[in-house]
This record gives C-alpha cells, structure tokens and sequence, in this order.
C-alpha cells in the first residue's frame, strides 16, 4: 500500500518550508485550498470504490446463504445461518475440480506454448539478419487485426479435419500462436545491446546459445508479462472452449463449468456464487502478487500508446 | 578487407538458416492456425457449408441473405451499435476519471487500483453471474427498493431497454480497470518539468486536468478507445449469459448472432459471411478513429 501522503516538513535554511515525501523527493507544499480538494478527493474515491466493490462483497456473503433464502425480501447480507460448506458443496455437486484441474493445465501449457514459440520467435525477428524477415513481420502483425469471431468457425472445421474436438490439443494450441507476444518479445529484445552477445559469439557461442544463455536471462520481466497476460487469457477464455468442447464433464474449463449450476430445475445460486468466488481467488492473488509488474507491463509493451 | 567479404556472406547465409530454425515453430502455428482459417472462412462464406453433409457453392447468397432475409441480422448490428455507442464513452470517460483521481497523493492508490482491476481478470463468466443474481426480479437491487422505499423497479433483466442498459453498465464495470491502468501508466510518464511549469503559469485543479493533462495523455487516450471499441464490437459473453440475447433478440449482438447461425443452426457459411462484416466493420470504424484523430490527438515531435 503505497504512504504517499506521509510527507515530513523540512525547514530549509532560509526558513522555507518543503515536503519530502518517504522516497526522498521534494514535493511543494499543499495549500489550505489543496488540502480541502485532497480530501474531497479521498473521500469520492473511496466512495467510488465501496460501490465498485459491492457487488463482489455481495457475491461473497451470497456463497454463505441456503439456496433458499438467497432472494429474500427485504434482502440481507447474511442469512439465518452461516454456511461456508457451499465451499465445499461444489465440489460435490459436479465435476468442479476437473474443471479447475483442466483450466490449470490448458492455461499452463498453453502459456509454456506460448512462451517458446514468442522468445524464438521474437529472437528471429528482433536479433538475427535474413531475408524476408520485415516482410514476414508486417503478415505477423497483420494477423492481430483479425478477430477471434472470424477464426473461430474455420478454425472448428480445422479442428474437425484434424479430429481434434473435444481435445486438449484443440484447447491449448489453436489460440496459442498470436503474433502480440512475438511483438512483444521482439520490441524487448531490440533494446538490449549487441556488444553483450557479440562477445559471446566471439567466443565461440552460436546462436542458441547466446539466446538462452544471455538474452533470455536478461528478458525476465517481459517474460514475466507474457506469462500473466497468456494465463489470464487462457484462464478467462470463455468462446473457444465453449465451441470446441464436447464432453464438458471431461475437457470443460472452469469458465464453461461455471455456467452449470443452472440446470432444468433451477438454479443452485448458493453454488453459483460460492464458485464464482473460487474462480475469482487465482487471478485475484496473482494480481496483487504482480500488481508493479502489470503497470509497468502495460507501460513496457507500449500499450500506453507511445 | 576483401577476403572479408565472402567470409560475411557466408554468415549471413548461416544466419538465415539460424533464423529460419528460430522461426519455424512461430511460422507453422501461424499458417495453420490463422492463415489456413482466414482463408477458409473466405472460401465457406460463398458456400452453403453445414456442420456435417454436403457443401455447396452459393457465390453471394450468404452475404444478400444476411442483409435480406435472416431476421435477426439486423437487430444484432443495431445491438452491437448501441452496445457499442453506450459502452465506450462510459469506460474511456470514466477509467480517466479514475486514473486521474487516484493520484500520487491519495492514501492506498495501490490497493485500489488492484481492487479496480480485480474485474478485469476474474473470468467474466463469473462476473456476469455475480451480476445475474444481483439483478434478478428478487435480487438486491429490486428487493431492496421495494422493501426499503417501497418502489418498484421493472424486471430488469426482461425489458428490452432495461436488459441492454444492464449489459452495458456490468461491461463497464468489469472493463474500466484495464484502461484505468493504461492511463495510470500514461500519467505517470508525463514529464514533471512540464507540470511545474504549468504550474508556475497559475494552472491547478481541473483546469490543469483538462488542459494540460488530458491533452498530453491523448495518445494513450486515442489507443484505448480504438482498443474499447474493437472489444465492443465484438461482445459476447455478457449478453450471451446475463440475458441469452433476449429478451427476443433485443440484446442480441453480432457476434452472439455469428455464433448461433454457426453453431446452433450449423450453418457455418452464413457464419462466416456474419463474420466478414464484422471484420469490414471493425477495419472502417477503426480507420474512422485513425483519420479524426489529428484533430485531438497531441504528440511531442
């Protein structure tokens, strides 16, 4: 949690007063008329966030209710008993740990695909010299203007033709080779000196070497970008495995698992939302984890439009 | 220095190959899984092309029916219109709004902006179920309304109108962190001589935002409106599980429209025609934004 407001009074010599915040930097001081407007600030800001915020909070208090007092009127936020066993109820009541055993493992492999074939790729393109190569660029990038709506209909028939449907095949690699962390990769590789491999090659190293023993190591944090933004969008797909899944008791994905508390008698609400709550912790966690990185990820990968 | 030459050629020959065995897994990906569909949905969108049985070729039809005869065409690219009209001032306006409030000097920007971001990642299905239950003829807001001030709100859900004004307001929510982000991150790389400078000359308060903030951040600005609205073009998730499209089709997008001739009605040739045009959508409005954007954009050159 950021204590920018903390701020000390220095006096400096000839008596004037500046503030200098926790990092050092020296900050002008804040008139009463800047005072006022910071709290104004403060407490519009918070309001806007407890509004942001309640419909999760609900949500939350919802998962602890009996399916039979979830729509009760006037509505309260806790019902006449407590029950965290929804938590545990849903797993229970279908397949719910495959669904999140299947998201897992479409989400990881699909981001380990992606990581292997953008660093290669993005090394080709930002670092070596053939011909043809801005060319075949340009198509690559071409190819981020196409939407998913458009691919998705030829792309079951691909699947058809090559008998992957319902497969994990056909959840992890048709959306796995998108020219954005090719991009992404290359922009971040241009930046980093060539006298750093020069010498490596000078000694003796080819390129394989050179690229997973000095680039790589120096590409960490646009790595690390790549990973959370291909995870979350595997994690979150909802569209693509809702085409390409049959069997949604074996393959389905979490998102596609979600929708199936609402049956033909009902809807067990109670479950609903104790596993949208589920479904919420991983990204949640992963978000507060890596808040830094993702500022800067989207600053870095020049989607601040600069 | 001669005998340097062929020596360089050679290397660059071997280069190449190196790139070539660099680029291969990129390149078979790309060709199979874009370039193969792009072109296939071009072929299947002049063909009656069901899910299973015979394929014939019908040149145009598919595209004259969609505009002609499919009842629902019409309706979904007025949807997806007014989805998109409602949608993207909302989110650019309001994630400005918040990027700018939540300033270096305010207590907990950090928590709050991960607390705004929460939305964005958690899958949207769950979102969307969250705001199902609160919308819901006896859910929070109805039953709080009438119980505690003893109005009664329509059915929200069920009205036409209503059920499109929720869709937009749930899709705001769960988008406005992403470009509060993108704009967090523009704000924080403005130049602090110029502010000061600003400053000096007696600009402070929404003055300053509004004229010198908001213009040197209108890069950044212009980028997530194309970006808002290429994804609300292309709305799906929402109307399909808040509202099934209805009531009617009076929710209905394009794209949802694409997905059930495709596959409900398995008829994957007027599909992929759906999709052409929404892709010549998407190319002329962006290229729209591209063209008016000298008039607001400001870069430093």
């Amino acid at each position: 949690m950021s204590t920018d407001l903390q701020t000390s009074s220095v006096v400096l010599g000839d008596g004037e007063h500046v503030e200098v915040d926790r990092k050092g930097r020296t900050r002008a001081p804040l008139s009463a008329a800047e005072r006022t407007r910071l709290v104004i600030a403060h407490v519009l800001v918070y309001i806007a966030a407890a509004i942001f915020v309640s419909p999760i909070v609900y949500a939350f208090f919802s998962a602890l209710k009996p399916n039979s007092e979830m729509f009760t009127m006037p509505p309260s936020l806790v019902a006449s008993e407590v029950r965290w066993t929804n938590f545990l109820d849903v797993f229970a009541y279908g397949p719910f740990l495959t669904y999140i055993g299947n998201s897992f493992f479409v989400a990881i492999a699909g981001t380990l695909v992606v990581l292997f074939v953008s660093t290669t790729a993005g090394y080709a393109f930002g670092r070596l010299r053939w011909k043809g190569r801005d060319a075949v660029f340009v198509l690559f990038l071409a190819t981020l203007m196409v939407p998913a709506e458009v691919l998705v209909i030829p792309m079951f028939q691909v699947m058809q033709w090559f008998d992957w449907v319902d497969t994990y095949q056909a959840l992890i690699f048709p959306f796995a080779f998108t020219a954005f962390g090719t991009f992404l990769m290359r922009q971040f590789f241009r930046g980093i000196p060539y006298e750093l491999e020069e010498a490596a090659r000078v000694d003796g190293a080819g390129p394989v070497r050179s690229f997973v023993q000095i680039i790589l190591p120096l590409a960490k944090s646009a790595v690390a970008v790549l990973s959370v933004f291909t995870f979350l969008s595997f994690w979150n797909s909802y569209l693509w495995p809702l085409i390409v899944t049959v069997d949604y008791n074996a393959h389905g994905t979490l998102p596609i698992g979600l929708a199936s508390f609402s049956g033909l008698t009902g809807t067990r609400w109670d479950l609903q939302m104790a596993a949208a709550i589920i479904s919420m912790v991983p990204t949640t966690v992963l978000v507060i984890v890596l808040q830094k990185h993702l500022v800067k990820g989207i600053a870095m990968a020049g989607l601040g439009g600069r | 220095m001669t005998a340097n030459v062929p020596r360089r050629r050679s290397l660059a020959k071997v280069e190449g190959r190196q790139a070539l065995g660099f680029a291969t897994p990129a390149l078979v990906g790309l060709a199979l899984f874009t370039i193969v569909p792009v072109v296939l949905s071009v072929v299947m969108s002049f063909f009656d092309w069901p899910t299973f049985g015979e394929k014939t070729f019908i040149g145009i039809d598919n595209y004259i029916r969609l505009f002609t005869a499919s009842p629902d065409f019409w309706p979904a690219m007025r949807n997806t219109a007014v989805f998109t009209i409602l949608y993207v001032p909302l989110n650019v306006g309001l994630s400005l709004v918040l990027a700018m409030a939540l300033g270096p000097r305010i207590r907990g920007r950090g928590a709050l902006r991960v607390l705004f971001f929460i939305p964005v990642v958690t899958p949207m299905v769950a979102n969307v179920l969250v705001w199902k239950m609160l919308l819901q003829p006896q859910g929070l807001f109805n039953g709080a309304s009438e119980s505690w001030f003893g109005v009664t709100l329509p059915n929200f859900l069920a009205d036409p109108q209503w059920a499109m004004i929720m869709v937009v307001i749930m899709s705001v929510w769960q988008g406005v962190g992403y470009n509060m982000l993108i704009f967090s991150a523009a704000l924080e790389q403005l130049p602090e001589s110029v502010m000061e400078a600003a400053r000096i000359d007696g600009a402070s308060g929404l003055r300053m935002q509004l004229s010198i903030v908001v213009p040197m951040i209108s890069p950044a600005v212009f980028f997530a409106t194309i970006m808002t609205m290429i994804t609300a073009l292309q709305v799906f998730v929402q109307p399909q599980l808040l509202t099934g499209g209805g009531p009617g089709n009076a929710t209905q997008p394009l794209v949802q429209f694409i997905y059930n001739q495709g596959f409900k009605f398995q008829e994957l040739g007027l599909a992929a025609a759906g999709a052409w045009i929404l892709f010549a959508l998407i190319i002329v409005i962006t290229a729209l934004q591209f063209g008016a954007q000298k008039k607001w954009v400001h870069y430093e050159h």
